[in-house]
């Protein structure tokens, strides 16, 4: 309270009010703290998770509400479709994007429980074009840290892709589908009964 | 290029000269190498890797995951995971201090001063007070694992990284990663230190960690083998994404920005 009675203190805090203040009309500085809150609420919603000490099952089903909730649905399975994507129907689409969602909570979720006991923290955010990199450090017991990078759409204002140290999500998720394309034959409604089984 | 490729060639009668059937090989090895490093065209896989060896590196992935099945052995506890962990710590930290003299090497023809003094540090806090290596007692000091090899060393002087390349028993790797496991086995310090057995002991300790680090992520590694669609392009696509990421290389293509607007979700 001191600090901001004092003329000096005053004058501190006015300015950065007002620096804060001008950012958005700038830089949409208010979507890079929004971007932040978003991966600080998912980040805090998987870990509520990781330490309920709920059953597997449960736990992935509540990572499906998770990541269906924080992430941007549409473009995560129009990515991972890639080019055949464009031969699907409505239907194929609808019912992909739904299994798809499954697949990846099962899949991302089984590494998650290992996490029991673990922190992750927000380390920074950086605008680049139109998305928001929002670095992470996932802290696990008796290994070193690693980094996830969760990418924020500014248009969409959800999560769309994941690097863990590195490695992008989006890329290695659209490689797995069209490895299970290929062994179809490019038959999308049995690569999507395949997907309902996997992860 | 061409400069630099004359001054390896140079520099190999010298590194290896006490073997020279080694030396011609290695001469060999470098000048097919990295003259097939050569610079991809448009993107020649789905997900836009250079891999124009495919149908080989595709036998030599039958061959290691065959090797991997043997011995993750189906759910049993395997001998390197029943081993007790101060053990298991002291073979990893040997082993990383047997590789620094090396790390060090690299990261001064890197340019990279401060780490490898920082490194030459390292290694002599833990080849005294750790005890000859096995306790690492250099990173809570601040002096943390940092590693390196003549990989990144072609990286850092401007090569590309070529074709990809999955070796036997090594596995996933790149044409310039491969001419840099060759120089690096050529040009080990300890090896000009030690006499002729012990100096294998640093290849004995590598294997040993390897094993080590494959049971710690045995998990992670068991869902690419056992449990992708394709683990032959699922293990290409992770590991040139790891690697590119370590060695902090954006420039190509799929390892670069998505952008969240170009894409038609209509009806997903």
């Amino acid at each position: 309270m001191g600090y901001f009675t004092s003329r000096r203190g005053f004058l501190a805090g006015a300015l950065s009010a007002g620096a804060l203040a001008g950012l958005p009309g700038v830089a949409g500085a208010a979507s890079a703290a929004q971007a932040e809150q978003l991966v600080q609420g998912l980040v805090g919603d998987v870990n509520t998770v990781i330490a309920s000490g709920a059953s597997e099952a449960a736990m992935i089903a509540e990572f499906e509400r998770i990541f269906v909730r924080y992430g941007d649905m549409p473009y995560i399975a129009a990515y991972v479709m890639g080019a055949d994507g464009r031969r699907a129907t409505g239907a194929q689409k609808k019912a992909f994007t739904a299994a798809f969602q499954g697949y990846a909570a099962r899949k991302y979720g089984k590494q998650f429980r290992k996490f029991i006991g673990s922190a992750i923290n927000v380390s920074g955010t950086q605008k680049v074009k139109n998305a928001y990199q929002v670095a992470t450090v996932a802290k696990l017991r008796g290994q070193s840290p690693f980094e996830v990078t969760f990418f924020v759409g500014e248009k969409s204002g959800r999560f769309y892709n994941m690097y863990v140290e590195g490695v992008n999500m989006l890329l290695t998720e659209r490689t797995e589908i069209g490895a299970m394309l290929d062994l179809r034959r490019g038959d999308i409604d049995a690569m999507i009964a395949d997907l309902r089984q996997a992860g | 290029m061409y400069i630099k490729i004359g001054f390896f060639l140079m520099r190999i009668p010298r590194l290896t000269a006490r073997a020279p059937v080694l030396r011609a090989f290695a001469g060999v090895v470098l000048i097919t190498g990295l003259a097939g490093c050569a610079t991809p065209g448009p993107g020649e896989t789905r997900d836009g890797v250079f891999d124009p060896q495919e149908p080989a590196n595709r036998r030599v992935h039958a061959f290691n995951k065959r090797i991997y099945s043997r011995l993750s052995g189906d759910g049993e506890p395997g001998f390197v995971e029943s081993l007790p962990n101060p053990v298991k710590n002291g073979v990893v930290n040997f082993s990383d201090t047997v590789a620094l003299p090396q790390t060090v090497v690299n990261q001064l023809l890197q340019g990279r001063l401060l780490r490898a003094s920082r490194n030459t540090l390292r290694f002599s806090v833990n080849a005294t007070l750790g005890v000859a290596g096995l306790i690492d007692v250099a990173s809570p000091m601040g002096l943390p694992e940092d590693r390196s090899n003549f990989g990144e060393t072609l990286y850092v002087w401007g090569f590309p990284e070529g074709g990809y390349m999955e070796l036997p028993v090594l596995g996933p790797s790149t044409e310039r990663e491969t001419v840099g496991l060759f120089v690096d086995f050529f040009t080990d310090p300890f090896a000009y230190v030690l006499p002729s057995p012990q100096r294998y002991v640093r290849y004995g300790a590598r294997l040993g960690e390897l094993m080590i680090k494959r049971s710690d992520y045995g998990d992670a590694i068991d869902a690419v083998m056992e449990g992708s669609a394709d683990s032959y392009a699922q293990a290409r696509v992770i590991w040139l994404e790891k690697r590119r990421h370590e060695l902090g290389d954006d420039s190509i293509e799929g390892s670069g920005f998505i952008d969240p607007e170009a894409l038609d979700t209509e009806g997903f």
